[in-house]
Formats: structure tokens, C-alpha cells, sequence
């Protein structure tokens, strides 16, 4: 059937099953690879995106429930001269990714803990953040979102290699 | 230490295998072949590994992926400090996956670890015929940088930087002495004259390189042991990077699989009229182990795959269980310790447990394979991209130029994209030679899951005798591993006439390198038991430690470090303690602090970790960091979290809801020194994890009072 969405503010319209996943419509009819799959059971949250602001896990939200709705993606976080959201920025400056393939969807989850609660305690990052890295960059994520929401100084790129 | 029963391959070695000293090749053709690889009219290519434009653009031809340890900087940044180069245009390709690009460094490095002497008599040619004989470009055993970066990268720049000059000189008609290199320029000071390298390039690069470059001194480091930004991390972070799960090609079908559920099973039967009557499913593939499903998208092959009932045999393995396995295991242990004599001694003696381990890379298996005119085509990120290449041909009966493997970008690796057990190359080159399409072939999370290659299961008794000076005197640890992977870990400390001994188990679960190997669990053994013989000794756990190790020692400056760093016997509030663990593994020595407590629910929280250590030469103190503790977050997740169980044949779990990880809520701040004792370099993707359960598990004991002797840990601890 036919469904028509908002993706990172461009209106599209794709043919699909309405029960097939969000995340397989992204990435194989629209071609929005940075949105990754991860476990297809929203227990990891590689595939997390913006469901009209909220944080949702794209794999288990089929597409008939997202018809109408705006939709950001990884993708869709710079602004329109490429500027990179401060988030990104921030992920840059504490040298966040390793392997990278749950970057993604941890910094869509930290865009929408920001906008959420502005400057969020460390609990409510506790709380929020529960996307997996296998990686294990947690410490790094916890320090670029208080660096981006000015609770901590911004982590300059040639710091001396000491975690925080 | 004495060994019985069988030798041992340490580290690394045991990944690669045997055999590597019947060579028949003749060096010579390897470097025809890179260099007809990365053939150019502009600029010059030395070494077929590096390549200069005309317009000063360095590019580096890595013989190792990238899984997220960030080794494609660190090299490229060897190599750009050797060459004098200007960073702004350095980049790195991963080198084509052809034997022309096997890693003679990587083969060098690994020899000189197990063989030791026989690398001072081995020529480089000779090891250029062994990395082409292991058909070699694996990333593993943290050796990208160690090796590779140390013995091949740094002197391919000096070399690389020496034909520069030399070809500035004649141009210049000056002596070469008498020019400088900077920022990717010669300069000639006497006459304010200056060459890019750019326009020198192409001349130097038919000059012969030196074998032997003279590198440079630390002091002379431009870019070696600076935090410079990774240079992959921009595309992860806007979306744009692309893993081997991303590749797609027009008309391309999608393809999901289920295996036997018992490793040695085989497929009897499948009806596949219930897949078919799925929209967008193209066809039903039935494999010898396995059923696929290939539609027009993930969504429908995967609906299509769970409408299928397929019928697997067991391979005669559907009675094993966890518990028996393990009881199996203690029994063979039990037989091979009972002789152990404390002549009068205080006798030590405890058994400890390690489960199977998953490695949850977050990017599942994905492969996409195009047959087409004779001629197969595979993208994909694995961890040895020439191993993987050969997979495909044989798999596909195809000649080896018939087969092209395009390495990509992974999703993480921890070991389980080794070449040797990756199921997804015959299995993507069968769908994709029956079919008129390109096929991306995706493995579920839950196919992830019950086919791994796991950490082995493993269990041990360990005895010492304690002397009245509060020396151990004698030392025997008796462990069982699944015959195939067994591998035990030398004794960091120094007690004459250790011995270790393997009790073979015959298993049926297959096993594979885990995230730092043997050391993983050995290290969890060797250092809960250090702790429990220094409670017997009544002595703190460091100072024991160090009455075992000789001063001056790099383990005994990681302890000091380490203690240093974490208040070291400062009061503690009651039910919160601190332990230690110190693990050497792939050269590198670390010793870790762990501060915890109990949760309500008993599980532990862990506080706080403190890490030194010692890797030799630091080339990237920021990701170094990030190596450590990235171990120590994983090396906690497994001591925590993470067991894998087996019933009736196969394996229990099935994804994230019942293997859980480690979550950023529960990660502890970690405070990481390096310390370089101006030893050799060791590697560090691995060798940050070993230590984190023995810390962890001797901190509780500090904080309860109570021994924790099997993984994982979870409630274990409570009262």
C-alpha cells in the first residue's frame, strides 16, 4: 500500500507492506543507511529516530503507524548548510565512535534527551541513555552531552588521552 | 612455567594456524602483483603500499580493516611522521584483497611473539613468503599498530621519505644532506629553494627503497603520541560511513537464513510453500545445515523464514547441557590435580568457572554477492578481507580471479569475523550463484546469537603452596578447554617450576577468539586466585602481588602506578571495597582498580576504575583511552552480564533480551595512565578487558567478604 510520511522534512510517499518495519523502509525504499539495524526486538537502539520528536526504536514501529507523521533521521540532524547539529559536534569532540554502527542511534537518542530537559542531570542521562554500544563508549557519551548542553568544558580533540 | 601434555601457542598464533614453514613462492611476484594493484600515471607509488599525487595527496594502503579500534590513524599516522608528510592530505584505503597485499608485517610480528630467536635469522623475504603462505591480512591480536605500524609502516615512510630527498638532491643538484623535509615539502635552505612532493613523486618512486631506513627518534615525533582526531569518526556521526551491511546494488534481493540449531546439524527437510506464499518472497534455498529465504527486502525474507518449519538434525549432540558439560569438565580437571603435594606447606586450592561468551558485535553478519558473466563479486567487512576472498573461491569452485572481495567498513569484530568459521561466505555465494540478482544476505540478531563462535567455556582448579615467608612456593593450575581452541596463559609471576596442565574436553559448541582470547578467562583464574593465596598470606593483595614479581618489572610499575592513582588502602565506607587484577596479554601490561559495591538487588555496582598501562610507545594517547576502557566496559559487561547456556544440543539465548549488555547507567567513570617503562609496544584493543573481572570479582570479595569463582557474577555476591 501506499503511505505517505515526512522524512527529515521532505514529504515522500512509499509503497510498502504496513506491517514491515519503519527501520526496513528507511534504509531499503528511501536509502537511509545510518539508521542501522541491530536486534530487530528495540532492545539496542541502533535504529532509533525521531517519530514526530519522540525517541522511538524504528525496527518494532511498523510503517502504517508512522503514515503522517514526520520523521528524523541521523541524516536529517545538520542543518540545511551542513552545519552539524552540536550534538554531532560535541560526539566529534570527545572522539565518541569506535566501530560507530550504534552512533547513530545514540545521538538521535541524546538530541531528543536534550530536547526534552535541556541540560539534563545525570540521572535523567542515566535514565535516557539505554541504547547498547558493544564498544563500550558510554563514558565518552555521557561527557559529549553535558559538553554539549555547556554542564562541562567542551573536550578539546588533543586532550591528553585521560577519560573523564 | 612447565607445560604438560601439550605445547602451547601463545597470543595470537593460535588464530593463525599452522604450516607456515612450507614455503614454495618466490617473494618477488608478491610485489608485482600489489603493484600492479595500485598502479598510477600520476604521481609515484612506493612499495605498491603508499601512494603520493601530484598534488601531495598521501594515500596509505591499509592491510587492516577497521573495526572500531581506530588502527586506520595510528598508521596512517607512522606513516605520515616517517614521511614528514603533511597530515591535511593524508588518507587511508583499505588495500585491495589480493595476495599481493598480505601483511608481511603482521607475519613478522607474530613469528617473532611465538618463535622468539627465529626471527633475528628469518629474512624479510622470507617472511613476505609466510604472510603469503597464511594468505594473511587479518586484524586481530592487537597488531595493527605493534606490528604492522612498527615493523612495515613507520620504515615504508622513512624509506618513502629518503627517495624523496634523493631525487630533490639530483633535481637540486645539491647534496642530500643539505635539504629538509617538512609538511610534505624539501626544502634547501642554502638557495630558499623547496620541492612538494608532488613534483617529486613520480621520479622517486622508481628509485629503490631502503630496507633499512633509519626511523626516527621520539624526540623527533611530529605526529607519533599525538591525540589527532580520528579520521573516521566524522562519517559516524552524520550517518554517512558506510559498513558492510549498507552495500546495495540496483536490483538487489535480500536474503535472511536459519542454521541448524546444533552445531553439526544438518537441514532434513523444509516445506517451502509457506515462505513462497509471502508477498515479496522471490525463493526458498535450502543449504546443507540451512534454510534462506531471498525476497525483495529484509522485512518479507525474514516473515518468509519464520513461516518456514524446518526440520534439523541434532549431529547426535541433542543430550548436551550446560551442566553437564561443565560436570564433564570438573572431571577430567579433578583427575589431572589430584597428586598435587604442598610438602608441608600451607596448600591454596580453588576452582573457578567461565562460561561461553557471545561477542554481540552490534552489526550482525551481512555479505551482498553478485554473480555475473562468470565473474563473483562480494562487499562486506570482515576481519581478513584475503581469507575471505579465498572462502569465496573455494566456496564457489571459481578460480581465484574470477573473485573479487571488496573489504567495507565493520560494525565491530571482537574476534568473530576471524577468518575460518564465517558461515555467511558459502552460504551468500550459494544464494548469489543460483540467482539472477545481486543478494544481500542478513543474519537476524537471533541467527547471530545461536551460531556463534564462542568464548570456550572453561573451567579450572588451582593449587599453591604458601611458605612460612609468605612466598608462593609451588603453583599448579589444571584447567578444561574444548580440544580445538585450548590455550593457556603464562604466569605473570615469578614462581619457579608453575606448571599448567590441560584436561581435554571434547565439545560440539563451536569456539572462536573472544575480544583478548585465553586471557579473558585465564586472566579471571590466575588473578582471583593471586587474591585468595594473599587473604591465606594475610598480606594486601598489591604488596603480594610484587613479592611475586621483580622490581623494576613492568607489571610491578603498573601495580605501583595503579595504586597510586586509586588510594590504595585509604578507608573505604563498609560495604564498598577495592580490587586489583594485573593481566599481561599481546605485550602489554595493565593493571586495573575496580571500586564496587551491591545494588539492592545484589548485582554489583561498580563505582569506579582506575587503569595503568604499559603499551611501550603511546601513538594515539586519545584513542589509547579509548581502547582501555572500552575493553573494561566490555571486560565488566561479561563478569556482570553475560553467559551463554546450552540445552538439548543448542544454544539458549537468543538476543539483547536475554544476553544483556552492559548499559551506560551501570559503566563506572574510568581514569586510564599509561605508563611506558621504554619497553616494546604491545597492542591495545585487547588488552584492557582481562583484567576488569578479576578486579571486579575481588573487590566484591573486599566489599562482602564473599568469594565470586564463577562467571558471570550477578547476584553472587549478596549474602
Amino acid at each position: 500500500m501506499s503511505i505517505a510520511l515526512t522524512v527529515n522534512g521532505t514529504p515522500r510517499t512509499v509503497e510498502a507492506e504496513p506491517d514491515t518495519p519503519l527501520l526496513w523502509v528507511l534504509r531499503e525504499e528511501l536509502g537511509l543507511t545510518g539508521t542501522k539495524f541491530g536486534c530487530g526486538i528495540a532492545a539496542c537502539g541502533a535504529c532509533s529516530v525521531h517519530l514526530d520528536g519522540a525517541i522511538t526504536r524504528s525496527c518494532s514501529v511498523p510503517v502504517s503507524e508512522a503514515a503522517g507523521k514526520s520523521v528524523k533521521t541521523i541524516e536529517g540532524l545538520k542543518d540545511a548548510d551542513g552545519t552539524l547539529h552540536r550534538v554531532q559536534q560535541a560526539w566529534i569532540d570527545a572522539q565518541v565512535p569506535q566501530c560507530g554502527y550504534c552512533q547513530s542511534g545514540q545521538i538521535m537518542a541524546a538530541v531528543a534527551l536534550i530536547e526534552q530537559s535541556g541540560r539534563p542531570s545525570a540521572a535523567q542521562v542515566d535514565a535516557a541513555m539505554t541504547n547498547l554500544c558493544r564498544c563500550g563508549t558510554y563514558p565518552r557519551i555521557r561527557e559529549a552531552i553535558l559538553a554539549a548542553t555547556g554542564q562541562a568544558a567542551a573536550a578539546a580533540p588533543a586532550a591528553n588521552g585521560e577519560s573523564v | 612455567m612447565g607445560v604438560k601434555r601439550r605445547a602451547f601457542l601463545i597470543g595470537g598464533a593460535a588464530v593463525i594456524g599452522g604450516g607456515i614453514f612450507a614455503l614454495q613462492y618466490g617473494d618477488h611476484a608478491m610485489r608485482r602483483d600489489a603493484a600492479k594493484l595500485t598502479a598510477t600515471d600520476k604521481g609515484g607509488t612506493f612499495a605498491a603500499w603508499l601512494k603520493i599525487g601530484e598534488d601531495d595527496t598521501v594515500t596509505l594502503y591499509s592491510p587492516h580493516i577497521d573495526m572500531g579500534t581506530g588502527n586506520t590513524t595510528a598508521l596512517a599516522q607512522m606513516a605520515a611522521d616517517e614521511l614528514d608528510a603533511d597530515w591535511s592530505k593524508v588518507a587511508v584505503e583499505l588495500a585491495p584483497a589480493e595476495s599481493g597485499f598480505a601483511n608481511v608485517w603482521l607475519a613478522k610480528g607474530f613469528l617473532g611473539e611465538t618463535a622468539g630467536g627465529v626471527t633475528a635469522v628469518m629474512t624479510d623475504s622470507l617472511y613476505s613468503l609466510v604472510a603469503r603462505n597464511m594468505v594473511n591480512q587479518i586484524t586481530g591480536g592487537s597488531s595493527a599498530v605493534r606490528f604492522t605500524g612498527q615493523f612495515g609502516i613507520r620504515a615504508l615512510g622513512a624509506s618513502a621519505r629518503q627517495a624523496l630527498l634523493e631525487e630533490a638532491a639530483e633535481r637540486l643538484s645539491v647534496p642530500v644532506g643539505e635539504l629538509t623535509a617538512a609538511k610534505s615539502v624539501v626544502t634547501h635552505a642554502k638557495s630558499s629553494r623547496t620541492l612538494r612532493y608532488g613534483e617529486l613523486a613520480k621520479g622517486a618512486a622508481t628509485r629503490s627503497l631502503s630496507d633499512e631506513p633509519k626511523l626516527k627518534d621520539k624526540a623527533a615525533f611530529a605526529l607519533i603520541g599525538q591525540s589527532v582526531p580520528r579520521i573516521d569518526i566524522p562519517g559516524k556521526v552524520d550517518g554517512s560511513a558506510q559498513f558492510g551491511i549498507d552495500f546495495a546494488l540496483p536490483n538487489m534481493r535480500v536474503a535472511t537464513v536459519m542454521a541448524a540449531p546444533v552445531a553439526g546439524g544438518a537441514l532434513a527437510s523444509v516445506d517451502p510453500a509457506p515462505a513462497m506464499a509471502i508477498k515479496g518472497v522471490e525463493k526458498v534455498v535450502q543449504l546443507e545445515n540451512a534454510v534462506a529465504v531471498i525476497a525483495a527486502g529484509y522485512w518479507p525474507a525474514l516473515k518468509g523464514l519464520r513461516a518456514l518449519q524446518p526440520k534439523f538434525g541434532d549431529g547426535g549432540k541433542g543430550n548436551a547441557n550446560t551442566a553437564s558439560m561443565y560436570a564433564e569438565q570438573e572431571k577430567a580437571v579433578a583427575a589431572t590435580v589430584a597428586g598435587f603435594d604442598a610438602g608441608g606447606s600451607t596448600l591454596i586450592e580453588a576452582s573457578y568457572r567461565a562460561p561461553y561468551l557471545h561477542h554481540a558485535m552490534m552489526e550482525p553478519f551481512a555479505l551482498t554477492a553478485h554473480y555475473k558473466d562468470g565473474k563473483l563479486d562480494i562487499w562486506g567487512g570482515l576481519q581478513d578481507p584475503l581469507a575471505s576472498k579465498l572462502s569465496a573461491v573455494e566456496a564457489s569452485g571459481l578460480s581465484a580471479d574470477q573473485v573479487t572481495f571488496y573489504p567495507m567498513l565493520l560494525g565491530g569484530g571482537f574476534g568473530r569475523k576471524l577468518p575460518g568459521q564465517i558461515a555467511i561466505i558459502p552460504q551468500v555465494v550459494k544464494l548469489a550463484m543460483e540467482s539472477p540478482w545481486p543478494v544481500k544476505l542478513i543474519w537476524p540478531r537471533e541467527e547471530e546469537v545461536a551460531q556463534g563462535t564462542f568464548r570456550p567455556q572453561t573451567v579450572t582448579t588451582m593449587k599453591a603452596a604458601l611458605g612460612a615467608d609468605g612466598k608462593i612456593t609451588k603453583w599448579h593450575n589444571a584447567f578444561s578447554e574444548q580440544v580445538g581452541f585450548e590455550a593457556g596463559m603464562p604466569l605473570l609471576y615469578d614462581i619457579p617450576g608453575a606448571e599448567l596442565e590441560l584436561a581435554e574436553y571434547e565439545g560440539h559448541v563451536p569456539i572462536g577468539a573472544w575480544r583478548s582470547v585465553e586471557a579473558s578467562q585465564h586472566g579471571f583464574f590466575h588473578e582471583c586466585f593471586m587474591d585468595e593465596a594473599a587473604k591465606a598470606a594475610g598480606a594486601d593483595p598489591i604488596e603480594f602481588r610484587k613479592r611475586h614479581l621483580k622490581p623494576g618489572s613492568r607489571a610491578f610499575a603498573v601495580l605501583d602506578a595503579v595504586a597510586k592513582a586509586s588510594g590504595w588502602g585509604t578507608p573505604l565506607p563498609a560495604g564498598t571495597g577495592r580490587g586489583v587484577a594485573v593481566v599481561e596479554s599481546f605485550g602489554t601490561v595493565a593493571a586495573h582498580v575496580v571500586q564496587a559495591s551491591l545494588r539492592e538487588d545484589g548485582y554489583p555496582k561498580v563505582e569506579k576504575v582506575w587503569a595503568a598501562v604499559d603499551c611501550g610507545l603511546v601513538v594515539n594517547p586519545k584513542n589509547a583511552d579509548a581502547q582501555v576502557m572500552g575493553g573494561i566496559v566490555m571486560g565488566l559487561s561479561a563478569a556482570i552480564h553475560e553467559e551463554i547456556t546450552i540445552d538439548k544440543g543448542a544454544v539458549v539465548q537468543s538476543n539483547f533480551s536475554d544476553y544483556p549488555l552492559l548499559k551506560l547507567a551501570e559503566t563506572p567513570e574510568i581514569k586510564i595512565e599509561f605508563v611506558d617503562s621504554g619497553g616494546s609496544m604491545g597492542g591495545l584493543g585487547e588488552p584492557g578487558l582481562p583484567p576488569a573481572a578479576p578486579a571486579l570479582a575481588n573487590a566484591l570479595f573486599a566489599a562482602t567478604g564473599k568469594r565470586v569463582r564463577s562467571l558471570p557474577i550477578r547476584a553472587q555476591a549478596k549474602g
